[in-house]
């Protein structure tokens, strides 16, 4: 296992030149995933911010096989790649479904379930910006409470985040895990760990959007970060139903120094209608999902 | 060896996608098409074909497995319904648009609201469009036939194939049906060639965004814009014409056995008066082109095989010497008259074909339809037509419009 930087596989997947915009967390996040996943793997991707940075025809800038898909198909679009390459006896290759959280918490979540309680031999990742961004930043059930979006321009949004993660963990699979490309060594690792577990396997990432969270492009890494040390984001994996956390996550659960959820909200402009109210209630939902994590990594 | 057995049109169906040695089934079971998904899982699970069965949640993630199989290279094979076509309504257009030989039997019935389970063909009728060659079948043994031909078809112009057949009507009534000879239906079909192979030697990004202009490649190619990928699409089901008469000749001298091509005909050398349709009730328009006969009436029959791609030509033929023209079809296009009655009219346009067309709805949700009432019908319009009404309104048969 790589113990710094330096020591991941040095092969670049992304060339130069991608259309995502610049300071996209995931880039960041889709390069440590292909670096860990390697040659020999076949993406599949619905509409998204994704499937912009894929490129517009005749070229792209992934050096890995990708089909894209309609909005709601991508869990079932794995399903048919799976099961044509083991028809053709090419059950070898890695097969990975990505979309974002409207692709996976909101129309997607059929196809992922259907895929999911099937054992279908794949890994289903949703970068999680929390809107829909390639849209042009609307509500998602993944949008957290009190943020702007062009859906909720006035009154900002009134529920909470859906935990989806809760809902996959449901269906019993193999390897869940949540990473964040602020701790790339994490990721990378995580990737590499679920290549090598067969079944459903589940990674959810955490991706800064500078345009749809209102923050300027060099920050990402420091948004990530911060939505890390404030809980809003955890790094964990549940490996046959045990969970862990890992990383930050870790060192924070160990020492107990968890950041309050203003240090993460005063930073992005999409966060500026907040009421002190929301703030509390955002408050209270952190540390009543952190409080649940915590049992479980001691029970 | 050949063999003939009595069976359903659902396990003629299945008995044609196992003999095309299938290697991605994907389903999700509706009336009356369940039966036919049901078969495939017994055909697998009891080791009769070696293929994988995707149980999938959904018609959309149905098709999307039969999409995302079929471009890493397996032949697919899927079946629905009514709703569970509609349901699939965005995957027909990416099937086609990603140009995936996918076969899809649609087993016709009546869509909802109100539910029906019954039959009539509004359900293809509305996917006319989605680029996909429709073909129409009459019996059980043209479904098992049609289904082999489908893949020859499909894999040759790379454009999905629908063999529909009405629901009840055919998919749970007996017949005789002779099953062909496993290795010559091998010998018939080649292997399926994917036109993309997926691979980290090549990378490629299949089925991505375009802008509206062709642009170059990083070799200097100027590679196709969105318009003329469509034009390509449609230029393949143009051309498939040739392809699917080609097939149909192929599969007669190997099987013994033709189903017409785009069209067939039946007693229409000296016809005056042809009756038309799609499906069972063309084949019930036989019975009554003989019903007609027997009372003076020379009449014919023309079963409009493949809708889709429209066979302009052959009906330019088969109608050159028609006095009247009458048209009964279980769809409508609604706010104006039946598809096939329009799409007729305009293939006549230009030409000497000049007979009056007449246009029946009937059948509507499984509504009965005898021989003998389309007899009558045509009866009743030679005797508007004689009377100088050339133009009518789109009759209802068998309906209390009152
Ligand atoms: C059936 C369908 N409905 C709507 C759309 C329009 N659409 C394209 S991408 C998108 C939002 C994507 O959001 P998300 O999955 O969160 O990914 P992101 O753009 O944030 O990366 C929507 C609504 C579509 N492509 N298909
Ligand atoms: S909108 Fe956000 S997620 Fe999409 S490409 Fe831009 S930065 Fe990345």
């Amino acid at each position: 296992m790589p113990e710094n930087l330096f020591k991941l596989n040095a092969k670049e997947y992304i060339l130069p030149g991608s259309r995502a915009c610049q300071g996209c967390g995931l880039s960041l996040a889709y390069r440590y995933m292909l670096k860990a996943l390697r040659e020999n793997t076949i993406v599949t991707l619905p509409a998204c911010c994704l499937c912009v940075l894929q490129g517009i025809y005749p070229s792209t800038p992934v050096m890995i096989p990708a089909l894209n898909n309609s909005f709601a198909s991508t869990a079932a679009s794995a399903s048919g790649i799976v099961a044509g390459l083991q028809a053709l006896n090419r059950s070898d290759t890695t097969v990975v479904a990505i979309a974002g959280d409207g692709g996976t918490f909101d129309m997607g979540i059929q196809s992922l379930s259907g895929a999911a309680e099937r054992e279908t031999d794949f890994i289903y990742v949703c970068y999680d910006n929390e809107g829909y961004m390639n849209t042009g930043t609307q509500r998602s059930s993944a949008t957290p409470l009190g943020a702007i979006t062009t859906t909720t321009p006035i009154l900002t949004k009134q529920q909470h985040k859906k935990d989806f993660i809760k809902i996959v963990e449901a269906h019993d699979i193999p390897y869940l895990a949540a990473v964040s490309p602020s701790y790339p060594i994490d990721l990378y690792e995580k990737f590499v760990k679920a290549k090598k577990i067969k079944g459903t396997r589940y990674i959810h990432m955490h991706i800064g959007c500078p345009p749809g969270w209102v923050y300027p492009p060099k920050d990402t890494v420091k948004m990530g970060r911060l939505a890390v040390e404030t809980g809003l984001a955890v790094l964990f994996e549940v490996e046959d139903g045990k969970f862990r956390f890992t990383g930050r996550s870790k060192t924070i659960a160990q020492k107990g120094n968890r950041l309050p959820v203003i240090n993460y909200v005063e930073k992005q402009g999409r966060f500026k209608k907040m009421n002190i109210e929301q703030l509390n209630q955002l408050q209270v939902w952190v540390d009543k999902k952190w409080d649940e994590y915590m049992r479980r990594a001691e029970g | 060896m050949s063999k003939v057995q009595i069976m359903t049109g659902n396990q003629a169906a299945a008995i044609g996608a196992m003999l095309s040695n299938v290697q991605v089934v994907a389903a999700y079971p509706i009336t009356p098409q369940s039966q036919l998904a049901e078969i495939m899982s017994q055909y697998i699970e009891g080791g009769k074909l070696r293929a994988e069965y995707v149980r999938v949640e959904s018609e959309h993630s149905a098709l999307t497995v039969c999409i995302s199989a079929s471009t890493v290279g397996a032949r697919v094979f899927t079946a629905t319904s009514a709703n569970g076509l509609l349901y699939m309504h965005e995957q027909l257009h990416w099937a086609a648009g990603a140009r995936l030989p996918i076969i899809m039997c649609c087993v016709n019935r009546g869509v909802g609201a109100p539910w029906t389970i019954f039959n009539d063909q509004q359900d293809s009728f509305s996917q006319r469009d989605t680029g996909w060659i429709q073909i129409y079948c009459r019996n059980n043994q043209e479904i098992l036939d049609t289904v082999i031909q489908a893949y020859r078809i499909a894999e040759k112009v790379y454009v999905p194939v629908m063999v529909c057949f009405d629901g009840f009507v055919l998919s749970h009534t007996m017949m005789p049906v002779e099953i062909p000879d496993a290795g010559k239906v091998r010998n018939f079909l080649p292997p399926y060639k994917p036109h993309t192979i997926l691979s980290s030697e090549d990378p490629r990004n299949i089925n991505p965004v375009l802008f509206p202009w062709r642009r170059e490649n990083s070799e200097g190619i100027l590679c196709d814009g969105y318009m003329e990928m469509r034009y390509k699409l449609q230029a393949a089901l143009e051309n498939a014409r040739e392809v699917i008469m080609e097939t149909d000749h192929a599969f007669h001298e190997v099987f013994g056995r033709k189903h017409g091509g785009m069209i067939w005909e039946y007693k229409t050398e000296d016809a005056e008066l042809i009756l038309t349709g799609m499906g069972s009730i063309a084949s019930e328009a036989t019975t009554a082109a003989d019903m007609l006969r027997a009372e003076g009436v020379k009449a014919g029959a023309v079963g409009i095989r493949v809708f889709r791609p429209f066979p302009k030509d052959d009906v330019r033929e088969a109608f050159k010497k028609a006095r009247a023209i009458i048209i009964f079809e279980k769809a409508i296009s609604y706010g104006y008259e039946g598809g096939l009655c329009s799409d007729l009219k305009s293939a006549f346009y230009g030409t000497d074909i000049k007979a009056p067309i007449h246009g029946y709805v009937a059948g509507l949700g499984g509504r009965d339809v005898k021989a003998r009432e389309l007899a009558e019908a045509a009866k009743a319009s030679l005797a508007d037509m004689k009377a100088g009404h050339i133009e009518k309104n789109t009759t209802w048969l068998n309906c209390h419009t009152g």
